[in-house]
């Protein structure tokens, strides 16, 4: 890190601080970070109290596994690296590609978010950390998925811990007649992976250019990135790493109208300031919504609203009341609104989503939708189902079905009697549920290393004990060459990186995407 | 109120910190001249050669650093080695540097933009006098301002 860099070694510092600048004892900030925030106190208590002394015995290695490698996955290996120095990880990440959602979610035209990449190099940079790419850890428990590379079993002998951070890998699905069997009714998931350029979405059958009308389902942030995707000027979207592929059929785009809805009211959004502003400013586009009902909600509200939620509701009301009228494009958010089923044409192609009317029932810090009984229909061409992401189990892991989450204590795996299973951990959407931004992944990635740094110092059983020798990934590394499996490091990825970057370039680009493994792979033949 | 000042990093131990400080497309990425770069590249003002800037730690440990003039107060807590992430790097995408600042300091700055009131609802422990640090930017008037690290810089609903 670049505040770590700084630090210069030898230079005399203020009292106050006098023993951050050895390495052994360079844990230094911030053990307080975790007050607030953690739910458990006697985590926060027991790593403030090991970290006020020394870390454990600096000859005793700390060998960490870590699945995945999206921010969930890299800020506890950042974490772990700053504190543990003796600590050495290796990253697996089944794409030959690091990063996760900040490649694959992350919306083309927010760059500024992708800066936290910088911060995954850096961490990459360290000597102790070994990138494993192109290499899958654990199949999934869902019959039918293909086998992994390597499963947990095989990792287990040879690190003191594994850490799960392989994020939320599918769609949550709405229960409704068609959803799944109509060509034009989509995942967000899937659409978002399919124009990030994200493998296994590039099959997904993409035509705007006989659709007018989409409709996205659910009112969270992904909703709205889909929404301002099909809205924004494509020479704006030009500039950005959207793939290619997706610009090709942006070109042929006649979709001209989103709406976006929700089975609640606009107190109940999910998405957040940012980018609401962004779709409010979408240029030649009227925005729609009911101003009575947000008027009515806001007035039930009072003055219980927090901040964010004032100001979210404030640029609501700001963008009907500016909006322009009779622009070519238009967007709206339809509340009360709940899907009950899709319907087609004669070429199975959606031609309608037919909504159940809600109203609106309990505490404003806790309106429940309630079916009416009424219904109405809505004309449209494409629809995508935005309700949430899951994740999913993997073989010998405990998994929670109900909430799509590693059940865990403060990133501590537990089974379903909320036993401890020693050694093994979780970080991310895996950990807590595909909610929030980077940065509430950033904070919880931390608390999971937290409780690693803690447990590993305090002398708390791991996955082996100390007497075993622990090899960490160089007997697998073996076991993968023998298999004839390809591996890649991270000084492969900025190859393909860098190959990114050039073909990007030539069409004014920040970087052109490569679609399959296949083609990443090309590139270190 | 304990006071440290913060001994001046020396010239030469500032170049190996610009080989190391190796952050990709700063220019690209938007970053006026007035980056972190730019100032480690001149040193750091020593003992009342620039202005005051009073840290105070999560565990209320207080930290009292110089600033140059134009300098961000993230810039100064990462030249300092004082640990706020700043994970977008100052281009108003998260949250992640957010600071509580004294009233007095905080009425004598401009209004924060919209930008970063949409960043600032996203902080953990938002207070009325809460600012980006990458957008507070040091001169005269700021001599002396108190910002606290907040408690966890995170986002509990979003």
């Amino acid at each position: 890190m670049i505040r770590l860099s700084l630090l210069t070694r030898g230079q005399p510092l203020s009292q106050a601080r006098c023993s951050i600048p050895t390495p052994s004892t360079r844990r230094t900030f911030t053990p307080s970070l975790l007050n607030n925030n953690i739910r458990s106190f006697s985590t926060a208590w027991t790593l403030r109290n090991a970290s006020t002394e020394s870390v454990a015995d600096p000859a005793k290695p700390f060998k960490v596994a870590v699945i995945g490698s999206g921010p969930g996955g890299f800020y506890a290996a950042h974490r772990i690296l700053k504190h543990v120095p003796q600590s050495s990880i290796d990253m697996f990440e089944a794409l030959p590609v690091p990063h996760g959602l900040v490649r694959f979610g992350v919306a083309p035209d927010h760059p500024e978010v992708k800066n936290v990449m910088h911060t995954f190099d850096e961490v990459a940079e360290n000597p102790n950390f070994t990138f494993i790419g192109n290499t899958s850890v654990g199949t999934y428990v869902t019959p039918g998925s293909k086998k992994a590379d390597l499963e947990i079993s095989d990792l287990r002998p040879h690190y003191d811990a594994i850490l799960l951070a392989y994020g939320a890998h599918e769609d949550r699905l709405l229960g409704v007649p068609n959803e799944q069997s109509l060509k034009g009714v989509m995942a967000a998931r899937s659409f978002v992976g399919f124009y990030n350029g994200l493998p296994e979405e590039q099959d997904l059958e993409v035509d705007l250019s006989k659709a007018e009308t989409a409709v996205v389902i659910g009112q969270g942030n992904v909703a709205l990135d889909v929404a301002r995707i099909l809205l924004t000027p494509l020479e704006e979207l030009k500039k950005t790493d959207l793939t290619e592929r997706m610009i090709k059929i942006l070109e042929k785009s006649r979709v001209k109208h989103v709406h976006v809805v929700g089975r609640r009211g606009p107190l109940e959004v999910a998405f957040t300031a940012k980018e609401l502003r962004e779709m409010l400013q979408l240029p030649d586009t009227t925005f729609h919504m009911d101003q009575g009902l947000l008027a009515s909600e806001m007035e039930r509200s009072g003055k219980t609203l927090d901040r964010p939620r004032k100001r979210l509701m404030g640029l609501l009301e700001k963008g009907i009341k500016e909006s322009k009228p009779d622009q070519p494009k238009s967007w709206s958010l339809q509340f009360l609104r709940s899907p009950l089923g899709f319907s087609g044409d004669g070429d199975n192609q959606l031609k309608a989503i037919e909504l159940g009317i809600n109203r609106l029932e309990g505490e404003s810090s806790n309106r429940k939708a309630v079916a009416t009984g009424e219904k109405e229909t809505l004309a449209c061409d494409l629809a995508f189902r935005s309700i949430g992401y899951k994740s999913v189990g993997i073989q010998g892991i405990p998994f929670d079905e109900r909430k799509g989450v590693v059940p865990n204590l403060d990133g501590k795996v537990v089974d379903a009697e909320q036993n401890i299973v020693p050694g093994f951990y979780a970080s991310g959407w895996l950990k807590r549920g595909p909610i929030g931004v980077i940065a509430t992944t950033m904070a919880d990635a931390y608390q999971t290393a937290d409780t690693m740094i803690s447990d590993f110092t305090s002398g708390k059983a791991m996955l082996n004990d100390d007497t075993s020798s622990k090899e960490g990934g160089k007997p697998l590394l073996e076991l993968l060459k023998s298999k004839g499996h390809k591996t890649v490091s991270y000084k492969d990825w900025k190859k393909i990186e860098q190959k990114e970057c050039e073909l990007g370039a030539k069409v004014g680009k920040p970087r052109e995407k490569f679609l399959t493994v296949e083609e990443m792979l090309k590139v270190l033949d | 109120m304990t006071r440290f000042a913060r001994t001046p990093v020396s010239s030469s131990s500032n170049s190996n910190l610009i080989s190391s400080a190796v952050r990709p497309n700063w220019e690209a990425a938007g970053f006026s001249t007035a980056s972190g770069i730019q100032f480690a590249k001149r040193g750091r003002p020593g003992p009342g050669e620039g202005f005051a800037v009073n840290f105070i730690m999560q565990d209320g440990e207080e930290i009292s650093v110089q600033a140059h003039e134009g300098e961000s107060l993230l810039d100064v807590a990462w030249a300092n080695d004082i640990d706020i992430e700043g994970a977008c790097e100052a281009s108003l995408a998260c949250s992640t540097c957010h600071l509580i600042l004294d009233p007095d300091s905080y009425s004598k700055l401009e209004e924060p933009t919209d930008e970063e009131n949409d960043m600032l609802d996203l902080a953990f422990g938002l207070t009325d006098t809460s600012r980006l640090g990458c957008q507070v930017l040091m001169n005269k008037e700021l001599d002396g301002i108190v910002a606290k690290l907040p408690s966890m810089t995170r986002n509990a609903s979003a």
